[in-house]
């Protein structure tokens, strides 16, 4: 179980969370839904570890992780545009986390075309990341912060920039995968049937959730 | 095009590729090659040119690495006053930088391979802060935390995405500075000695002292090749690894207590590296011997030291004579760089051409330039040796660029209808091209001549072969004070650089807005 308690982040003085809490219980996958601006992508950095917040406190399965840094939190975020590293090949880029691991190469190979199947990629290994089109890049992301098995996943907007059809054919099988590999995540959107696709439960973020 | 471009084609076809063919034509004439390459010593001048040049560059990097960082990843008060002291060493003449360390390193590290390099390293900063502090900042901040959350170490993500991200400015600052350090000559002249000649100081040597021509034209042809060489390498390595990046970048403020310290200590250490040199070195100018003076100030109008000791060389002649230069080789400059720029902009594919044939001079070592105007115009009627407008020619050819640098964004960013539509709005077609064109274009025409100046101003190698006596430049006269014996030669070299530094530094604050990291 991941929980954030009373969270507060002020950039230049100005409250962009203020004494924010949430929780998502195991396999669970929860929607913060609310129009842009905030702050969930800010509440999403401060679960990684990527930014620290100027107040509150980050739990995962009860033990406290506020000071552990953003590389042993063992959770995984997607990100807007996908930040793919653009001198990796496809199945580098997969990689890339269970080789900062240190895992053996021949395990690394079979989780990696494991999970490209997975998210319906094969073929694609050596694939260079500028010749994907826009829902095969949002399907590596997805295999890459899938494969060192975080503890929880963070879905930053996982979806935007697609056309329709392209989007809702994803979201059902973003849903598929997350449920076949028994994540806990949590979807930060502005969608509301994205939303409904994808969570278990959906909390509204307004300005004060 | 054609109209626009005569006057810069012919001044470099003229003053740099004819002086160039006759080098070459000099050695492959010749039956020097042979004796040259086979003398003795020369193995010993090419092996401390090459180490000195790859550990002068590989300190560099390491040195200018977090002032890079810091400076295109954080924001904080100052700035770009940070980002433009650590660009003032680059710009400042070689002789200066000379001065400087051999003011602030102690007696027993002068005459040493340590010094020069120390002073090769502090000139260079600015190199890794402009070219790879450039690309940094453009890094969007999301590459490096998706790594993070894939279970990257800081240590990992600097090795795994930052480096190979960074490469291809790594490897054009690898080379510019390699290329400036390799082609040093006067860092090495002051603070190498007699024992450490690089490549660029044994062609002056035998060029000037020994009168060996030929021997001097093969060494500055193999010197010719060498830079070629690393030009191509760096242009390919560049090419190879360039890569798109999506995603936002911008400098931010530091968060943490500990993060403010690391920023403040990081920006303080560059800040005393930049400003240690040059504050010993004015300090320096006050002492004469062991005891603080004004003497090496008061006495730089006289060329004598004692009554009947003759020093040789006049100071305060030097300054004015520099000063005419620069203001000719400046003139010449903007005039001949403008023209290039608009013929550029005017004409796309010929226009690369023009750009890049403007450029050579740059990528050509001074001594080269120099050498290759002595042997070529000596015979009439194109004897100019003896003229005193080949010197400021000299400095213009390699502060042309400069100017075509500056220039040519402003040039096109103008859009093609804005003069037809002024015309529309009522404007006589003069006052048109007087409202939308030079008054855009007169801050960085500015700019680039403040560039000019202050090169001239600096320029040793190639004035150390056009230069007359009694027409010494400034970077001449303390190249010779600093080489004699005595206390008050060596201050008044030091009081003679402290002049230098203090116009040139005040040139380039002028001209230099350092907003490339922004960009």
């Amino acid at each position: 179980m991941l929980e954030a308690r009373g969270i507060v982040v002020r950039f230049d003085d100005r409250a962009v969370l203020d004494h924010v809490s949430v929780e998502v219980a195991d396999r669970e996958v929860l929607a913060l839904l609310g129009p842009s601006g905030v702050g969930k992508t800010t509440l999403l950095r401060v679960l990684a570890g990527l930014l620290v917040p100027d107040e509150g406190s980050v739990w995962l399965d009860g033990v406290d992780i506020s000071s552990v840094p953003a590389h042993r939190r063992h959770i995984g975020m997607m990100f807007q545009d996908e930040q793919l590293f653009p001198h990796l090949d496809v199945a580098r880029n997969v990689a890339f986390g269970m080789r900062m691991q240190r895992r053996p190469r021949a395990e690394i190979q079979s989780r990696v075309s494991e999970l490209l199947e997975l998210v319906g990629l094969v073929g694609f290994e050596s694939r260079r990341t500028n010749r994907l089109s826009g829902g095969e890049a949002k399907r590596v992301a997805l295999a890459r912060a899938l494969a060192p098995g975080p503890a929880v996943l963070l879905l930053d907007e996982p979806l935007t920039g697609l056309d329709r059809e392209l989007h809702d054919r994803l979201a059902v099988d973003l849903s598929t995968v997350l449920r076949a590999t028994a994540t806990t995540a949590i979807l930060v959107t502005h969608d509301r049937d994205e939303a409904a696709t994808i969570a278990d439960r959906t909390v509204w973020q307004a300005d004060r959730p | 095009m054609p109209a626009l471009a005569a006057l810069p084609v012919a001044g470099l076809a003229v003053f740099y590729l004819w002086p160039l063919a006759t080098l070459w034509a000099r050695v492959l004439n010749g039956s020097s090659v042979g004796d040259t390459l086979r003398a003795p010593g020369l193995g010993r001048v090419l092996w401390f040119t090459l180490w000195q040049a790859v550990v002068s560059t590989v300190l560099t990097m390491i040195v200018g690495f977090v002032p890079a960082y810091v400076l295109a990843r954080y924001r904080f008060a100052g700035r770009r006053a940070v980002l433009a002291l650590v660009t003032v060493p680059f710009m400042l003449p070689t002789v200066v930088v000379g001065a400087a360390f051999l003011a602030l390193l102690p007696d027993g590290w002068h005459s040493s391979a340590r010094a020069v390099i120390v002073a090769h390293v502090f000139f260079n900063v600015a190199v890794m802060v402009r070219l790879v502090g450039a690309m940094w900042a453009v890094l969007p901040t999301d590459l490096t935390a998706a790594a993070r959350t894939l279970g990257a170490s800081p240590a990992q993500v600097l090795r795994h995405i930052v480096l190979p991200l960074l490469r291809p400015s790594l490897a054009a600052a690898a080379s510019v500075v390699f290329l400036f350090t390799f082609t040093s000559f006067g860092v090495v002249r002051i603070l190498g000695g007699a024992a450490h000649p690089t490549l660029e100081v044994e062609i002056a040597r035998r060029a000037t002292q020994l009168g060996d021509v030929d021997g001097a034209a093969v060494l500055s042809i193999l010197q010719l090749l060498t830079l070629g060489i690393v030009v191509w390498w760096s242009s390919r390595a560049q090419r190879r690894a360039a890569v798109a990046l999506v995603g936002r970048a911008a400098p931010r403020r530091a968060r943490s207590d500990r993060e403010r310290r690391w920023v403040a200590a990081a920006i303080a250490a560059t800040v005393i590296l930049m400003v240690l040199p040059m504050v010993v070195l004015v300090a320096r100018s006050f002492r004469v011997g062991d005891h603080w003076s004004f003497h090496a100030w008061s006495t730089l109008g006289a060329d004598e030291i004692r009554p009947g000791v003759s020093l040789g060389v006049d100071p305060f002649a030097s300054l004015f004579a520099s000063l005419r230069f620069a203001v000719v080789a400046t003139i010449i400059s903007v005039c001949v760089g403008g023209l290039a720029a608009a013929a550029i902009a005017a004409a796309r594919r010929h226009g690369r051409l023009l750009d890049a044939g403007l450029m050579l001079p740059l990528g050509t070592s001074a001594v080269t330039i120099g050498l290759g105007m002595l042997i070529t115009f000596d015979t009439p009627p194109f004897d100019w040796r003896a003229e005193w407008w080949l010197v400021p020619l000299g400095h213009a050819l390699v502060a042309t660029p400069f100017v075509v640098r500056s220039v040519l964004p402003a040039l096109r960013s103008i859009p093609d209808d804005q003069r037809p539509a002024a015309i529309t709005l009522g404007a006589t077609p003069m006052k048109a091209w007087w409202e939308v064109e030079v008054r855009r274009l007169g801050r960085p025409l500015a700019a680039g001549a403040g560039f000019a100046a202050a090169i001239s101003l600096g320029e040793f190698g190639a004035t150390t072969f056009l230069t007359r006596s009694g027409r010494e430049t400034m970077p001449i006269a303390i190249d010779r004070l600093l080489g004699r014996a005595g206390d008050v030669p060596r201050a008044q070299g030091f009081a003679l650089a402290a002049v230098l530094l203090i116009t040139t530094a005040a040139i380039i604050a002028v001209a230099d807005r350092p907003d490339v990291v922004d960009a």
